[in-house]
């Protein structure tokens, strides 16, 4: 029975308005340009690609079902339908998500990472490394051919990979030749010496990057826990991809939630002027000066009173979950507009002299028109550059806000929450690392390539930055 | 000046009213006091009585805004919302969860925080304004891309990575500095290095980025230009003139955040088991100790309009043209 949580329709009309304004900006010229030039980026191309790994992984996990049961007697349930929510990720990972240990093993370990107890045939007990359920199972003898299974493994991951990787350039570069009309290896060098507009040899590196540490892992996770398990013996690769969800949702419906208020009261404040300007303006002094972490604190401890005190407001714990992670997001969204709202309104002071708008008052075209028809368009450039620009700070500031607790429910599997149950760990003996650094790596990944994005687009869009260009161009021409 | 100030300073009260009725709201009116007492008590098997008593014990046994069953004066000021809100206006916080006095607890707090924040500050204000010099010196060579390119990493790192890297490294690997703690006096150095030293380190990607391009911005300006026409070195130019304008905007950022000082850092105080006001309102965070959580609420925002107005004021002492009205 497919779910669709709160989150996930969001997540859905995030992407539906992402399409939309796909068609919406190809069809005119003037915005496709400032695109284009995100396109020759290939810092900003090689980050995109990226990206759209993580966003797919994201994706994958928003489609939500709750599995059937299998008519197990003694097992029913209302509808038939088990109480656990599940993403189509779930789905793919299942052996990763059912393959769980006792406890803490190492990367790549064939044994538990802790001593037990275990009796011997002779009725004698001794203390081992006991064997793993899942984490090498397959061997015959750990000992000797770990190393042979382990090098065998990333091998034929690494032949996949060039493979895939090979085909797929050898796809773009037949679809080029041909629109191109050039022959394949004009087009070829053409791709890899970077003479095209859109930055092509960057994509393709990146995912040829991108798949040479995946195939590995892919072929390697077939029969071993390649980042290792946690204290209750989950696989850490699992929940790292778990997590790529919630630092999307976060960084993404947090702006989205705000950006309607953001952008309609800073422009209504601009242009309208007198009072209003001076609610709105006090409105925003006022929720800025709250230091953000302690809103953000008062207003979700806040909401987790509401939740626990109505425990049936929510059908299943996952929809509980998702109603927490919803309302950080929205709690996150109220906190961060003002900065937005502030340029907004700054941008529409400057607008509303200019003469077109002018002009249009003169036409006599209502408030709401001009707002709507003639100033919005010319601010959707600060609005891009702050969607991105926020996304990164984030997806850090959930790691931080779920350590102190008021960040996204505690059974939601998420970068923060990683970090928090994984933190004491270093001051085990011996040290358990590989959780924490699994997190902090794809995290920093993530953060990294949203920056390095979030700059090319603002230097396509920013028309400071813009001038600048233009500026070097002219100076160029003259020397 | 001080007519500005003083008007400065009624402008605030609005705002500081306009913080207390959303924190009244969001504490007393979204969940009720019932709901609080039976969070605190256990969501099961709590009694109306244990709820009435856990009221009674922290007055939120009053009506919220108005008292009919007092008399006088007292229908208004034995409401939760006097007790509760108004007095934060005069400094009196009541009192924690535990019994505590919560003004006497931020006094004694307040110390370990600022020993730590106003040495973090400093510091790291001096190194990311050297760093972004450095790399402004060096413009368009090797070394300015890649120090970019490192801030760029470095700001994509979580700061809770460069705490718990460098508590590992530096106290359990080393053993240079005990792991956490704290002590008076003399002693207090050993403690305070290393959390200084990571909150420096955690903020140097972005500071210096931002630096950078104010200070590229102001290079390329024409009495720029018109100082190198002069003759002067480099040096001269990007000392006394760049940096004296491009202080302008490292001021609105910087000062802002003076007053904030004294609340403190919230990780870094927690993890290094600091007793400063950052790990007090953690601590109330997780003990869902509402009264500590809306005065520290109330005295952050103090303390931001304060910062604005000091910003403000650092503007005339930087910037002969600004002048206050």
């Amino acid at each position: 029975m497919p779910i669709i949580l709160w989150t996930d329709a969001l997540v859905f009309l995030l992407v539906a308005c992402a399409i939309g304004a796909g068609f919406y900006v190809n069809r005119r010229e003037y915005l496709l340009a400032s695109w284009r030039r995100v396109g020759e980026s290939r810092a900003g191309m090689a980050s995109l690609t990226v990206l759209a790994a993580f966003i797919a992984v994201g994706l994958l996990d928003s489609l939500h079902y709750r599995p059937r049961l299998d008519d197990v007697p003694g097992r029913t349930t209302a509808n038939g339908y088990g109480s656990e929510v599940r993403s189509a990720l779930d789905a793919l990972l299942q052996p990763l998500r059912s393959g769980t240990e006792k406890t803490y093993s190492a990367p790549l370990a064939t044994h538990l990472y802790a001593k037990e107890t275990v009796e011997l045939p002779d009725g004698s007990q001794t203390r081992v490394f006991p064997r793993l359920q899942h984490g090498g199972a397959h061997l015959e003898n750990p000992e000797q051919d770990w190393g042979k299974d382990v090098a065998a493994r990333t091998v034929q991951g690494l032949a996949l990979a060039v493979l895939a990787a090979l085909t797929f350039s050898a796809i773009v570069v037949q679809a080029a030749a041909l629109r191109w009309g050039l022959g394949w290896q004009a087009t070829w060098r053409r791709i890899w010496r970077g003479e095209t507009q859109f930055a092509w040899n960057a994509v393709l590196a990146a995912l040829a990057v991108l798949m040479l540490l995946a195939g590995p892992v892919i072929s390697l996770a077939g029969g071993y826990h390649v980042f290792g398990t946690d204290k209750v013996g989950q696989d850490v690769l699992y929940l790292t991809l778990k997590s790529i969800r919630t630092g999307l949702v976060i960084g993404t419906i947090t702006t989205l939630s705000m950006l309607p208020f953001a952008v309609a009261l800073g422009i209504v404040a601009g242009y309208r002027g007198g009072w209003i300007d001076d609610l709105i303006q006090y409105l925003y002094t006022t929720l800025n000066s709250i230091p953000s972490v302690l809103l953000i604190a008062a207003s979700v401890l806040m909401v987790q009173v509401a939740i626990d005190t109505h425990p049936d407001w929510f059908a299943t714990a996952a929809q509980r979950a998702d109603a927490r992670l919803l309302a950080l997001c929205l709690i996150l969204g109220v906190t961060s507009w003002t900065g937005l709202c502030r340029l907004l309104r700054a941008e529409t002071l400057k607008l509303r002299e200019l003469e077109y708008v002018q002009a249009a008052q003169a036409f006599g075209a209502s408030a709401s028109r001009i707002m709507g028809r003639h100033i919005l368009p010319n601010v959707m450039h600060i609005v891009l550059i702050a969607v991105v620009m926020d996304f990164s700070g984030l997806v850090l500031a959930e790691a931080v806000l779920s350590y102190i607790g008021i960040g996204v429910d505690p059974s939601t599997i998420s970068f923060g929450t990683m970090i928090n149950t994984a933190r004491l760990e270093l001051a085990r003996e011996p040290v358990v690392w590989w959780s924490l650094i699994a997190a902090f790596a794809f995290m920093f990944v993530l953060v990294l390539a949203a920056n390095l994005f979030s700059d090319a687009v603002r230097d396509a869009f920013d028309p400071r930055v813009a001038g600048r260009r233009v500026a070097a161009v002219a100076q160029e021409k003259a020397a | 000046m001080l007519a500005y100030i003083i008007r400065r300073l009624l402008y605030a009260i609005p705002i500081l009213i306009g913080v207390n009725l959303l924190t009244f709201t969001l504490f007393f009116v979204v969940n009720t006091p019932d709901d609080m007492a039976r969070m605190q008590l256990g969501i099961k098997r709590v009694t109306p009585e244990a709820i009435q008593k856990w009221k009674a014990e922290r007055g939120y046994d009053k009506p919220l805004l108005y008292n009919g069953t007092a008399e006088g004066a007292g229908k208004i000021t034995r409401t939760i919302f006097f007790e509760k809100s108004v007095k934060l206006f005069v400094f009196d916080f009541g009192r924690a969860d535990d019994g505590r006095d919560i003004g006497h607890e931020i006094r004694m707090r307040m110390g370990p925080s600022l020993a730590i924040a106003v040495p973090a500050f400093i510091l790291g204000l001096f190194v990311t304004i050297s760093f972004a010099l450095l790399l402004a010196f060096f413009r368009a060579t090797y070394l300015d891309f890649w120090g970019v390119v490192m801030c760029v990493a470095m700001m994509s790192i979580s700061s809770l990575f460069y705490i718990i890297g460098g508590q590992y490294l530096v106290s359990k690997v080393w053993h240079l500095v005990p792991i956490s703690g704290y002590a008076g006096g003399l002693d207090a150095g050993r403690f305070l290095l290393l959390p200084v030293l990571i909150s420096v380190v955690a903020g140097i990607g972005s500071s210096t980025r931002w630096y950078r391009t104010i200070f590229l911005e102001e290079i390329g300006k024409d009495y720029v230009r018109t100082a190198r026409a002069k003759g002067l070195s480099e040096m001269a130019v990007l000392f006394r003139h760049v940096l004296k304008n491009a202080m302008i905007p490292i001021l609105t950022g910087a000062v802002v955040v003076i007053p904030l000082l004294f609340m403190g850092s919230l990780l870094i105080e927690s993890f290094f088991g600091i007793p400063g006001l950052g790990s007090y309102t953690i601590d109330a965070i997780n003990a869902q100790d509402f009264a500590v959580v809306r005065s520290m609420v109330f005295i952050g925002s103090v303390l931001y309009i304060a910062g604005l107005l000091l910003t403000d004021l650092s503007y005339t002492l930087v910037d002969p043209r600004v002048r206050l009205q």
